[in-house]
């Protein structure tokens, strides 16, 4: 079915409601080199104009991946409140905008709502959105996850600590997980990125992740993003494990060329729910981005946006304890430069939350990229008023194994004063009990990796 | 500079925090207590405000150093130096920083980095943006006698955002290929910027006449070397179809991190073609002064290059 407008006395036709979504978006990049982006701005709002007043019903009949082709599609679709989606069907997705901005609209409101809506309603709204709108109607959603303790809740903002290495040597990891610790950073997540991605690698740090948080006492989580077979394998062999990881894309396909399938995640998390070493009940971590299924050749010819929502759909029904998008990582060729990528940053946070996923956001970006540090932090800022459950830390922003910039340590301690945000209570706890923080803030002592030595290592 | 009102009140700022710690209320949190103690054995408050005035100098000159202010190359602050000035456990925090090349010990200003800290990270990123940016010099591939030629991306910005145009040449630049090259050779070399022309400025001299002798040396044919500017791996795959060559082998500057904005990696395939999987190329990566020295990985290349030439494969199916 095609759609028509007549803008400034030109008339503008899409072929159908993923060209009319594609076009829709924002200038990408990554939507260029797939060619499926608007050929000029006017072209950009006529779509905008024909998206507004699609009714919701066309976007859940046109799922961008086919239903029998596509096992996210499937679990899109199976897995929606056909009660809640019956209510809100003749709505347009101009009406849904407004209805999200509304003053009465609450955060429960629009939890309701999130069990009726597809990925692709989700990207559609998102796409009508201004950057401010954006922080505004996230800012009001809270969306909550318990590990060994609580994220999302609101007036928090939490960080994953992700002392990397470039050999995986466990005394350098512990090093800067300390530095880490020392600047109150750490309470959603103590995570590191393997170079070697090997059981027996996986399983000695997560030993002494497990050794450092129990010496310690530090209420927090563990992970070692390995492969999520190789973790399952590490976790069968007694390896300590609260929680754990896949990176995923918005398409069966995406997933497969990650190595993986819906019934790798339903085995990690049974895995977990017998041998993992936290109560629960989520105990998985996935991390998104624009553009990754377009580098797999799996996006079904649909824009990054549309993917990138398809991403919280398919983890949705796996009720992780966190997901964020590793935004800027992936190049130039999806996201140019820092506006675009402060924009997919404040997009992919907003549509996780309307899916009622506890999202975070790694603020990040390649040195072949157009931008830097400044506009990390702009974004990382961004994200704190509008809710984000955590951001990333590592020292000074440098990830040396990497090879990229993230938010320093020194960001997140920065952020909070800023804002007035806390870390995770039980953890602001700690911070005290050792010194680091009081009343909310970094006291003097903090920024000492040595301080924790006399009990841990 | 501090002005000296400045240092005075940072000096009775101090004055009074230490004063405040020390009649800290007992349910105080055992680490500030603890920091609390530590400091009993230091000199005065007043002389601690001296050091910090020595601190300040110490920092400045740093600071000169890493904005460039003094022309001496060789005078380079040795980024190793924690910034933080009174650890609690002074020999674990060096030993600390001797396990790792994260920039740790790195102390603060309020919540936020130290200035030499936020400054030799900008020049860090500095250098790597360049390599990213700036263009192999045209001495160094005259000098090296490579045949120039270009991809389809007409400038850097294209280079970047369009990885196919990288991965393929015009007709005109293809019939340059095919006239001016050996045909049916066992070893294709290519040398190209990709994401880092500062690898290739800093490796290209040291291992290409090591690759190229080593083979000699074992009788292994070599074609004509190709300069490929705006180049992406997979530029091989239509060098190896319009030369026939056994074997393509890429020398090609990686994406630049803060630590290194000089690392060059070897991608080699055996009988590439267009549209191959990515799974079919050996890399050799981190070829660079503080990771594989040029030389030493010419020399491991030559080995690797006559074992995929015996085995007929390269990639995951060498290592079967």
């Amino acid at each position: 079915m095609s759609y028509q407008t007549i803008l400034a006395g030109q008339k503008y036709t899409f072929e159908n409601v993923k060209e009319v979504l594609a076009k829709a978006g924002e200038h990408k990049s990554g939507d260029v080199l797939a060619g499926v982006a608007a050929s000029s701005d006017m072209e950009r709002v006529a779509a905008k104009e024909v998206l507004a007043s699609m009714p919701l019903k066309d976007l859940y009949e046109n799922p961008v991946a086919p239903y029998e082709e596509d096992e996210v599609t499937r679990m899109n679709i199976d897995g929606l409140n056909r009660t809640i989606y019956g209510q809100i069907q003749n709505m347009t997705v101009s009406d849904l905008r407004e209805w999200l901005m509304d003053y009465a609209t609450t955060n429960e409101d629009i939890y309701r709502i999130s069990k009726g809506l597809t990925a692709e309603m989700v990207a559609a709204v998102c796409k009508l959105m201004t950057n401010l709108d954006l922080i505004y109607v996230s800012s009001k959603i809270r969306v909550t996850a318990h590990c060994n303790t609580t994220v999302g809740e609101r007036g928090i903002m939490g960080t994953r600590l992700q002392p990397n290495h470039t050999t995986d040597n466990v005394e350098g990891i512990t090093a800067s997980l300390f530095e880490g610790l020392s600047y109150g950073c750490g309470d959603v997540l103590i995570g590191l990125n393997p170079v070697n991605d090997t059981v027996s690698s996986l399983a000695e740090v997560l030993k002494r992740f497990d050794e450092v948080k129990n010496s310690l006492e530090i209420p927090t989580q563990i992970c070692v993003l390995g492969h999520i077979t190789t973790q399952i394998e590490a976790v069968r062999q007694g390896a300590p494990c609260d929680m754990i990881f896949q990176s995923i894309a918005g398409s069966e396909k995406g997933n497969r060329a990650f190595g993986f399938g819906k019934e790798t995640v339903e085995e990690a998390l049974a895995l977990l729910q017998v041998h993992g070493t936290a109560p629960g009940p989520n105990v998985l971590y996935f991390e998104t981005g624009q553009g990754s299924e377009l580098s797999s050749d799996a996006h079904w010819g649909a824009d990054q946006v549309t993917m990138e929502a398809r991403c919280y759909a398919f983890a949705r029904p796996f009720h992780p304890f966190m997901v964020n998008t590793v935004v800027g990582f992936i190049g130039p060729e999806y996201l140019y430069d820092s506006k675009q990528v402060i924009r997919a940053g404040l997009e992919d946070h907003f549509m996780a939350k309307l899916s009622g996923i506890p999202m975070g956001c790694d603020c990040c970006y390649t040195n072949h990229m157009m931008a830097d540090q400044n506009d990390i932090e702009n974004l990382a800022l961004l994200l704190g008023a509008a809710g984000v459950n955590y951001i990333l830390g590592v020292p000074t922003s440098d990830d040396i194994m990497l090879n990229y910039q993230t938010n320093a340590y020194h960001d997140i301690g920065t952020i909070r004063e800023i804002l007035g945000l806390r870390p995770i209570p039980a953890f602001e706890r700690w911070l005290e009990k050792m010194g680091i923080m009081e009343n909310g803030r970094l006291t003097k002592y903090a920024g000492d990796p040595t301080i924790f030595l006399q009990k841990g290592r | 500079m501090l002005s000296s009102e400045e240092i005075a009140r940072i000096a009775d700022e101090i004055t009074s925090l230490f004063e405040m710690r020390k009649t800290a209320p007992s349910n105080e949190p055992a680490q500030a207590a603890y920091h609390a103690a530590g400091r009993e054995n230091q000199p005065a408050a007043k002389s601690e405000g001296g050091s910090i005035l020595q601190q300040k100098e110490e920092e400045k000159k740093q600071l000169e150093q890493v904005a460039g202010s003094i022309p001496e190359a060789d005078t380079e602050p040795d980024r190793r130096q924690p910034l933080l000035t009174d650890p609690a456990d002074p020999d674990a925090l060096r030993r600390m920083m001797s396990k790792t090349t994260a920039r740790i010990g790195v102390s603060h200003a309020g919540p936020r980095l130290k200035t030499q800290t936020m400054l030799k990270l900008r020049m860090d990123h500095a250098a790597a943006r360049d390599a990213v940016m700036m263009d192999v010099s045209e001495a160094l591939i005259d000098r090296l006698g490579l045949l120039f030629t270009k991809t389809r991306c007409e400038d850097k910005n294209t280079y970047l955002t369009r990885p196919d145009l990288g991965r393929d040449f015009d007709d005109e630049t293809r019939k340059l290929i095919s006239e001016s090259c050996k045909h049916d050779v066992d070893v294709q070399l290519i040398v190209s910027d990709g994401l880092s022309s500062s690898a290739i400025e800093a490796n290209a001299e040291r291992i290409l006449p090591v690759i190229t002798e080593g083979l000699k040396e074992r009788g292994i044919s070599v074609g004509t070397p190709i300069f490929v500017k705006y180049g992406r791996v997979a530029a091989q795959d239509r060098i190896s179809e319009l030369l026939n060559a056994t074997i393509v082998c890429s020398l090609i500057g990686e994406r630049p991190g803060l630590a290194t904005a000089e690392s060059m990696s070897a991608y080699i395939s055996y009988k590439a073609t267009v549209g191959m999987p990515e799974a079919r190329r050996t890399v050799v990566s981190n070829i660079h002064k503080d990771g594989v020295p040029a030389v030493e990985a010419g020399a491991y290349i030559v080995d690797l290059l006559a074992l995929i030439l015996e085995k007929k494969a390269s990639g995951v199916e060498l290592q079967k």
